[in-house]
């Protein structure tokens, strides 16, 4: 072991920065991160043993206890449950005859949960010592199970590959693409190296007023302006600048950067080539999200291939000292470091906790050098606005929300799939387009975002109107819209949470209760009232996006459903609040002294 | 000297150094914003919230803003303050907290700060998690029942190496703190009764002195928390750039 263990930190220069290398590198050497393999990763990179252990045990795929020779991730995102996914937990459960978060007892397989796995749009799935295995029958569970036992590997039990470049041999996933509609920007026809030869005529000035002339805004989510922030981080003091792109794509609901993965990788590269250049950087990374990791081969490939075209590399395309080249980094679970500054903590091999702000990344980002954070979907965009032109790029979309966006669909609707759409589409025409008319509510922008009820329908996705980072959860009518959808999404917050701010880290149990309360029949209306005083604290009080919109799923339910809330609610003039059901709570006592439990 | 500038609290004219915190710089101005997870000397955390202010109406955390020239700062006001307490009974509610039988009862900011705030009962209901403590090792006792995770001791109590004594474990609800092994069998008395000083409450304690001290002739026994500030500014002859 400790051969082996040495080796991997020779590997990364005994450099503490790539710590999740090191683990990663180890957790898949060993199938878990022993105590004695903590004890010499420390030994080994000169620090405390609790700096080791304090990384593990923030990311959801590291283990320090075996999760068996068969480790199942299965997803447990609201639109899982909605395709089916308990009556594949439990058929799991009934054919390895152990829980959800165990391990058989002959230590062969391990069932797990996990949140949003990025397949929404081919749910129940799960992941299988890395393999995504999606649209699971209980039949199929059956196979695979008996597969296991039977001892065969995880390749052996794959069935019929999935489209596109799914079935190109180093991809080799059942994943589909589910692409339903191509739009003029990221789908429109383009000869691989063209912006990046154009790019080379221009100075990095002429860059980024090209990017701003195109008034393109961030597609993660928050929609900053791409050209203003690679302006300030080119004026940012720092010996060295690096551009990172973010593939995390954690939001519950989206999945539109996995196609993008299998699809359109040359364009995430040259995107970030071009950020590179503007900013004048040597370095990028790549920080992708566990769940894709059966892309990784694939994309060094493609790597591999742009090196050797002289893309990435030294004096790229024949521009003497443009030189510049990408590392891919993974994370290892946790919605968090989808958040810019968590994300370069994790990239620092650190616990993806987010900083505050100021520093901006752009000022003091990973290494605290100036750096560029940018969408998988920006930066794709960013080739084809070098290629075209700002002004093209500028005349899609709303007045101010321009060019297009790649929509996650999913959930009550009759074709789930990315759908590139302009800035600026009706919520009832994209429900027409989807087959999801029926809707009862939209959840529009993942758990973070808002949930509107029919009176929005005519409500406009863009950032003056309804912001979203791509995720569309379709609701149908059938559904317990508080037990299925919000409660699901506060279990997310819960879990994901990095724990560092009180409120993010405590409210969201407590609100949870709450609604529990409620849909037990205990609540009482002014449960609804502290259930939207205390959510607003989140948004107040928190340091990053994810605490301060962590209670969105009740606030913005609360407000366009405030009659589901209500119905829970069975004596509104009830003033006292037990708490709890009191007759069932004294039932056993009035039996044993024989009296009728009456108050 | 350095560069100086003025800004207001509440209204209040006040002056600070050019990139001094607004936290510290308030204090030094003798003014008090609560707080828990700040300490002077040790690089600000922002995570216990508490020291939510209002700049141009947007929450800000005092401990990690630097002071802009002209700024105003909003931070008595009753929007804040109630979301002060609203903390302060979270923690109370996430953790366990008996302080007739606490070690620190007195010494402890948390308790300090609830009766600042006149804390009755928590709004929140009570969770009574189970906790592990920890006394293993030689010198100290951890006690994860009454820790609020404020990152204190992580980044205050080092060795001579930079090493950390201290670090979280797991992640959100589950946080909780660890001691280093192998570090802590090795700790001086004088780091121990370090990493029991940085601590705001009693979860740390070194062992076998938690009542050296009296309990009645404690800290807060005498003073309320935010009482003792002087302000400092006033007696130093500043030059102010406007
Ligand atoms: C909790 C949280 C999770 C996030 N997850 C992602 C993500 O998975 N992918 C992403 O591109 N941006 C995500 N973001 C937004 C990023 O912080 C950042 O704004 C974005 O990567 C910037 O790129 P853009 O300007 O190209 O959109 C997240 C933000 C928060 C607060
Ligand atoms: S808001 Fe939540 S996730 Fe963000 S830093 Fe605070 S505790 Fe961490
Ligand atoms: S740590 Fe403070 S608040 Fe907690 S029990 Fe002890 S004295 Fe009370
Ligand atoms: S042990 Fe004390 S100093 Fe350390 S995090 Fe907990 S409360 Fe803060």
């Amino acid at each position: 072991m400790r051969t082996i263990i040495n080796k991997i930190i020779e590997k990364f220069n005994r450099n503490e920065a790539r710590l999740m290398d090191i683990l990663l590198d180890v957790q898949a050497e060993f199938g878990l991160i022993s105590g004695d393999a903590v004890t010499l990763i420390a030994e080994g990179l000169n620090i405390s043993s609790v700096d080791v252990q304090q990384t593990i045990s923030f990311y959801h795929f590291f283990s320090q206890k075996s999760r068996g020779k068969y480790t199942i991730y299965l997803n447990d995102s609201a639109v899982a449950y909605m395709m089916g996914r308990a009556d594949i937990a439990r058929t799991f459960e009934e054919e390895c005859k152990c829980k959800f978060g165990s391990v058989t007892e002959d230590g062969q397989i391990g069932l797990f949960n996990t949140a949003c796995i990025g397949m929404n749009d081919q749910e129940p799935a799960a992941i299988i010592n890395g393999i995504v295995f999606p649209k699971l029958t209980e039949s199929c569970v059956k196979d695979i199970v008996n597969g296991m036992k039977e001892g065969k590997s995880v390749p052996e039990m794959m069935g019929e590959l999935g489209d596109g470049e799914n079935s190109n041999k180093l991809l080799n996933s059942m994943v589909n693409n589910n692409i339903m509609k191509t739009g003029s920007v990221l789908f429109s026809d383009y000869k691989n190296g063209t912006a990046i030869n154009k790019l080379v005529t221009m100075t990095p000035k002429e860059v980024i007023g090209e990017v701003k002339a195109s008034h393109i805004r961030g597609l993660g989510g928050a929609g900053f302006p791409t050209g203003m922030k690679w302006d300030f981080c080119s004026m940012a003091e720092g010996d060295e600048r690096f551009v990172l792109c973010n593939a995390d794509e954690g939001e519950p609901g989206t999945f539109k950067d996995r196609v993008i993965l299998t699809e359109l990788p040359n364009l995430i590269f040259e995107g970030m080539t071009i950020a590179a250049y503007a900013i004048g950087a040597k370095e990028g990374i790549l920080y992708l999200r566990q769940e894709y990791h059966y892309m990784k081969a694939y994309l060094e490939s493609v790597l591999d291939k742009l090196r050797e075209e002289n893309y990435l590399g030294k004096d790229i395309a024949g521009k003497i000292g443009f030189n510049f080249d990408i590392r891919i980094q993974f994370g290892a679970g946790a919605y968090v470091c989808g958040e810019e500054s968590a994300l370069i903590e994790s990239c620092e091999g650190k616990r993806g906790e987010p900083r505050n702000r100021p520093p901006f990344p752009v000022q003091k980002g990973y290494l605290q050098k100036p750096t560029v954070i940018n969408n998988v979907e920006t930066l794709c965009s960013v080739v084809k606005i070098i290629e075209n032109g700002g002004e093209w790029f500028s005349m899609m979309g709303t007045k101010e929300t321009a060019g297009t966006k790649l929509l996650s669909i999913s959930g009550d609707c009759k074709y789930p799939g990315v759908y590139e759409v302009e800035w600026g589409i009706r919520i009832r025409d994209m429900l027409e387009m989807v087959g999801g008319e029926e809707a009862y509510a939209v959840q529009v922008s993942g758990p973070s975002g808002i949930c509107i009820s029919k009176k929005d329908f005519k409500r406009t996705i863009c950032f003056e109107d309804l912001p979203s980072g791509g995720s569309i959860i379709i609701i149908g009518k059938e559904r317990n819209l508080i037990k299925d959808i919000v409660c699901n999404f506060m279990d997310f917050f819960i879990d994901e949470s990095c724990g560092s701010c009180v409120p993010c880290r405590s409210l969201p149990l407590i609100l949870k209760n709450k609604l529990q309360k409620l849909l037990d029949g205990n609540g009482v209306m002014s449960d609804l009232t502290d259930l939207e005083n205390w959510s607003k604290n989140m948004k107040a009080a928190n340091r990053c996006g994810l605490g301060q919109t962590a209670a969105n799923p009740i606030l913005s339910t609360l407000k366009n459903f405030r009659e589901d809330y209500e119905a829970l609610i069975k004596n509104k003039e009830k003033d006292f609040d037990t708490g709890f059901n009191l007759d069932a709570a004294v039932a056993a006592s009035c039996e044993a002294v024989g009296r009728n439990p009456q108050i | 000297m350095s560069e100086k500038i003025k800004f207001t609290i509440d209204g209040k004219e006040c002056i600070a150094k050019k990139g001094q915190y607004i936290l510290e710089a308030a204090l030094e101005n003798g003014i008090y914003i609560p707080f828990l997870c700040n300490m002077k000397g040790v690089k600000p955390a922002g995570s216990c919230r508490l020291c939510n202010v209002k700049i141009n109406g947007r929450n800000m955390t005092a401990c990690t803003t630097p002071v802009a020239a002209g700024m105003e700062v909003e931070s008595e006001i009753p929007e804040l303050q109630e979301l002060r307490l609203s903390i302060i009974e979270m923690l109370f509610v996430e953790g366990n907290h008996f302080c007739p039988s606490c070690e620190k009862s007195g010494n402890c900011e948390l308790q300090a700060l609830a009766y600042k705030f006149q804390m009755l009962v928590p709004r929140f209901p009570y969770e009574f998690p189970i906790k592990e403590v920890d006394a293993s090792s030689p010198k100290l006792y951890i006690d994860r029942n009454r820790c609020i995770k404020c990152k204190r001791c992580i980044r205050n109590i080092k060795d001579e190496n930079g090493k950390s004594y201290f670090a979280f474990y797991k992640r959100a609800h589950d946080v909780e703190i660890c001691l280093d092994k192998e570090l802590a069998a090795t700790m001086s008395d004088e780091l121990a009764q370090k990493a029991m000083d940085t601590c705001p409450v009693g979860a740390i304690l070194r062992k076998e002195k938690g009542f050296d001290q009296p309990i009645g002739t404690r800290k807060f026994d005498k003073q309320a928390i935010g009482t003792d500030i002087i302000s400092v500014v006033e007696n130093i002859n500043m030059e102010v750039k406007e």
